[in-house]
């Protein structure tokens, strides 16, 4: 019998373009207290395992995991870092508590992306170093190629992903954790900088600084705690290669499978199913390209459906009610924790403004950025769905 | 394994065949620069450290004094309470007596980094060095001051502090 | 506590410990990865999801490595996930993935764990800087070897240990090496001349300690149905455990590993020990340098706090003692490559208890043991128990 995992409490800072008032301890604690308190717990007595999502490079500090643990009440217990998305801690999390070794975990990941003095600088250190690097490309690149293939290969349009940060940064302004909240229009985003051709300045979402942790909890657990626990009903994470040599550049065969294994968990739903989905949109083109590798529209189809606002808040797939993360800000390593807090959010009906009607159920899905091709996505579903 | 198997991978390779050049290298220097905010606790300590003054903060809940400062008590998770001004002196935990600097490089005169037990403070302690004394004479225990720069040359740093010295003497 | 699925190691490899490879990390990802596959007849087709344990970037010189590393680890279009808790992942990363296989989402997983340290130039110590408090330590500019310094010379100093009782580990580990295929330190020497090598800070000296490798090390895991198909010998994960203190190293007594007993206890509990000393047959506990041994058999219980320099000095814990310690030879002996150091622990664990150790094979029936790693600023415990 298996043991099933909810998601019991959640806490986010308000996401800025800069925090040098506070540091990354300091926000970090803030997101903490606002989950436990959220979650009802106190993580001195009820939290069981902490896991963190860190990549030392990002902080500036090596062996990051040392300093996680005084800040989110983990000083003394069992703390663990995943270099990955937040999305993958919580798949940690989750298995740490399926196989019914803890009852309680708490996932941490944050963003400190405001003190990096050069974003391309760190970037282009993840970059294969014997073939790659000695281009001394700009690491965009690599997004550059990728939107190039998957435009023409899907035959959506330059000014489709235009369409994509008109809807997501308009649907911020509803949001008021999101950094980057702007009346944009999609003519503005066609015509801004180029930085790498088909990709404009205004297609890449801006860095933002936050920190977020999700309390989870076996379900025997859940009840003690919570009247309103969110349900992880399905998961998957999958890596294709890291050789951009070897690439399928057009499509996102990472999102595919981690979507399929966590449709396949989740009693085999489908993506009609899904009410609601808060996906990668740290680049415009992203969001389509998640969008039909993950089956919620049919290959070349995804443009067209935003255009006619099929993916708005009201349309029939909403997608990144919250503004996503160019209406939010980019947050790195937090990036699917984050839209894992606004999804639960959702489906409590606590979203305030930008609540979107009926969700029941949602997936959250998660991209490592330049120049993995892994991710990882998940399905949520609220009490009695 | 080990008695079925005969060949390990892994070829080695001596820092003569590098300089030799009978491997091919590619060099890279990283790019890596951060400004980082020191916060809240950081930011007062630091400040206060051009002061020429060490602070700590106090939890309530559990009394203890802390130095380095935070603004949460690890130990209960809450938001600790009040800052406090503390002594610039304190005792020995823990040194050693080292030949090597940051980058393995040999030095003949020892540096004597110690943990010092800041006074005032729950045996909360702080790294720096010792200074002003006989490698030979430095002992667990010992009390020790700090020797601060002098007010100008102070940049609100861990070094406005040049080091902590044998009280007494 | 419940635990669903019983998971066994039913496959191990390693590639040789040395102070600069040639292969790439990929390379020695992909040879430790092959190894562990060929060992128990599968291919990375069976291998439902791997983990990756490899520590700090900076010695690699690439940033997100884990995502460097897939290829070389065998997870092409697989779920795949890089842990990471500084010294202590090569024992985390099989605790890692356990957890994919007891919770019933995977039946079969690939841990490997990789560190390829001579990639940074001039010297990799270098990079340890880094890991100190951006703010308070980094502008002391520290050595990596200062915080082993001042937590050795704490224990000496609270237990009144003299420095042979310690380094009489040294030259037990560097000799139990000379038994492994893989070693890079293996030699004979004498408590003498450990005493009198060179001073790095001390009480540190030069044959106190393991110094930087290139390595890689892979076990394959596997569910109970599955592993009792795979192999007659499965060596079963009984117990784990981890835990991390406080970041404020400096606010702590040094002279104890109070996290490695919390995790020594947790993975214990799992295995249903009471009296670790009785029933835990051998130990392979982390050993960078000398004294750590001796820190970590304290941590883990397997004697009194200042008790295990005693039983190092007095023999029991050589290979045909009564509590054989680091029968590997261990990071002393074999190396250090961080992450592969641990793994290899585990790899150890699995040889000595299916009786395929060689040389190295401790006399006798040993069939419960425990292996530990340590790391970040004395702050790490990792513990996992196996039994045959």
């Amino acid at each position: 019998m298996t043991i099933r995992v909810a998601v019991i409490g959640v806490g986010m800072t308000q996401l800025r373009s800069v925090t040098p008032d506070l540091s990354y301890k300091e926000i970090m604690f803030e997101a903490a207290v606002k989950a436990y308190n959220d979650a009802g717990v106190d993580p001195r007595k009820d939290v069981q395992s902490f896991v963190c999502s860190s990549e030392d490079f990002w902080e500036g500090t090596s062996i990051f995991d040392e300093y996680v643990p005084d800040q989110i009440g983990g000083s003394l217990k069992p703390v663990c870092t995943i270099s990955g998305d937040g999305l993958y801690s919580l798949a940690t999390a989750y298995m740490q508590i399926s196989s019914g070794l803890v009852d309680v975990a708490a996932v941490e990941a944050h963003s400190k992306a405001s003190e990096m003095v050069s974003i391309r600088n760190i970037m282009s250190l993840a970059l294969d170093p014997i073939y790659v690097r000695p281009l001394t490309a700009d690491p965009y690149f690599v997004a550059g190629l990728e939107m190039a293939r998957y435009l023409h290969d899907s035959g959506n349009t330059r000014e489709q992903c235009a369409k994509v940060v008109e809807k997501n940064r308009r649907n911020a302004l509803r949001n008021p954790y999101a950094a980057y909240p702007s009346k944009t229009t999609a003519q503005e985003v066609s015509k801004s900088e180029v930085v790498c051709y088909p990709l404009g300045k205004m297609d890449i979402s801006e860095p933002a600084d936050g920190a977020a942790v999700v309390v989870l909890a076996s379900e025997k657990s859940a009840k003690e705690f919570c009247g309103d626990p969110v349900w992880l009903v399905g998961l998957g994470w999958c890596s294709d290669t890291p050789c951009l040599e070897a690439r399928e550049w057009g499509d996102a065969v990472y999102a595919k499978i981690a979507a399929e294994k966590a449709f396949k968990m989740a009693e085999n739903a489908r993506p009609k199913d899904v009410d609601l989905l808060e996906i990668d949109d740290s680049f415009s083109y992203k969001e389509l390209q998640h969008l039909e590798a993950m089956g919620f529209c049919k290959k070349g189809e995804a443009g067209a459906l935003t255009e006619k606002g099929g993916t708005a808040p009201d349309g029939e797939i909403p997608v990144n009610a919250s503004g996503g993360s160019l209406g939010m800000g980019y947050t790195f390593e937090m990036a699917g924790l984050q839209r894992l807090c606004e999804m639960v959010l959702q489906l409590r009906g606590q979203a305030g403004e930008h609540q979107v009607k009926n969700v029941r159920t949602g997936l959250v899905q998660c991209w490592r950025g330049i120049p993995t091709a892994s991710g990882a996505a998940m399905i949520l579903a609220s009490e009695g769905s | 394994m080990s008695v079925k198997i005969k060949e390990y991978a892994g070829t080695p390779l001596r820092e003569e065949d590098l300089k030799q050049g009978k491997v091919l290298l590619v060099d890279y220097w990283p790019k890596a620069n951060y400004i980082w905010s020191a916060g809240t606790a950081i930011g007062r300590y630091l400040a206060e450290l051009k002061n020429g003054r060490i602070v700590g903060r106090q939890c309530n809940k559990c009394g203890r004094i802390v130095v380095p400062p935070r603004m949460f008590c690890e130990s209960c998770f809450r938001p600790n309470d009040r800052w406090v001004i503390l002594k610039d002196t304190g005792v020995i935990n823990t040194f050693s007596l080292s030949h090597i600097t940051a980058d393995a490089t040999r030095i003949k005169e020892p540096l004597i980094p110690a943990v010092i037990q800041i006074d005032g403070t729950t045996d909360a302690g702080i790294l720096h060095l010792v200074g002003e004394t006989d490698p030979e004479d430095v002992r667990f225990g010992m009390k020790v001051q700090a020797l601060w720069k002098p007010p100008k040359e102070r940049t609100g740093s861990i070094t406005d502090i040049k080091y902590f010295r044998p009280i007494g003497r | 506590m419940i635990t669903k699925k019983r998971v066994a190691v039913v496959g191990a490899g390693m590639t040789k410990f040395m102070r600069r490879a040639q292969e790439t990390g990929k390379e020695l990802a992909y040879e430790a990865a092959r190894m562990a596959l060929d060992s128990c007849g599968l291919g990375i087709e069976d291998i439902e999801c791997v983990t990756m344990g490899s520590a700090p970037d900076a010695f690699d010189g690439v940033h997100m490595k884990g995502e460097y590393l897939i290829d070389g680890a065998g997870a092409w279009r697989k779920p795949y996930m890089r842990n990471y808790v500084g010294g202590g992942t090569g024992v985390f990363a099989p605790i890692h993935g356990w957890q994919h296989i007891a919770s019933g989402l995977f039946d079969t997983c690939l841990v490997v764990c990789e560190e390829k340290m001579s990639s940074c130039r001039p010297h990799p110590q270098a990079a340890f800087l880094t890991i100190f408090d951006n703010l308070t330590e980094r502008p002391l500019g520290p050595n990596l070897v200062w915080i082993f310094a001042l937590e050795m010379h704490r224990y000496m100093h609270v237990h009144k240990i003299p420095k042979e009782k310690i380094a009489v580990v040294s030259v037990k580990n560097k000799r139990n090496a000379m038994d492994h295929p893989c070693a890079q330190l293996a030699q004979k020497i004498t408590v003498d001349d450990v005493l009198n090598s060179e001073i790095l800070a001390w009480p540190v000296q030069r044959l106190d300690i393991s110094p930087t490798s290139d390595g890689a090390a892979a076990i394959v895991l596997a569910s109970e149905d599955v592993a009792r198909k795979i192999t007659d010998s499965p060596v079963w994960i009984d117990g784990v455990g981890w835990n991390l203190d406080t970041a404020y190293w400096t606010n702590r007594d040094l002279y104890y590993p109070q996290y490695v007993e919390n995790a020594a206890r947790m993975a214990y509990e799992m295995a249903g020990i009471k009296n670790p000393r009785e029933e835990i047959d051998f130990a392979e506990p982390y050993d960078p340098f000398d004294y750590k041994e001796l820190h970590h058999m304290e941590g883990l219980m397997l004697c009194k706090k200042g008790e295990a320099p005693n039983l190092a000095w007095e023999g029991v814990t050589q290979r045909d003692g009564k509590l054989p310690i680091c029968p590997s030879g261990g990071l002393l002996g074999v190396g250090n490559p961080i992450a592969a150091a641990g793994l290899m622990k585990i790899c150890e664990l699995f040889w000595q208890l299916r009786r395929e150790a060689g040389k190295r094979q401790v006399p006798g029936d040993p069939r419960t043991a425990v292996a530990q790693a340590w790391g970040d600023l004395m702050q790490v415990g990792t513990v996992v128990v196996m039994r045959a």
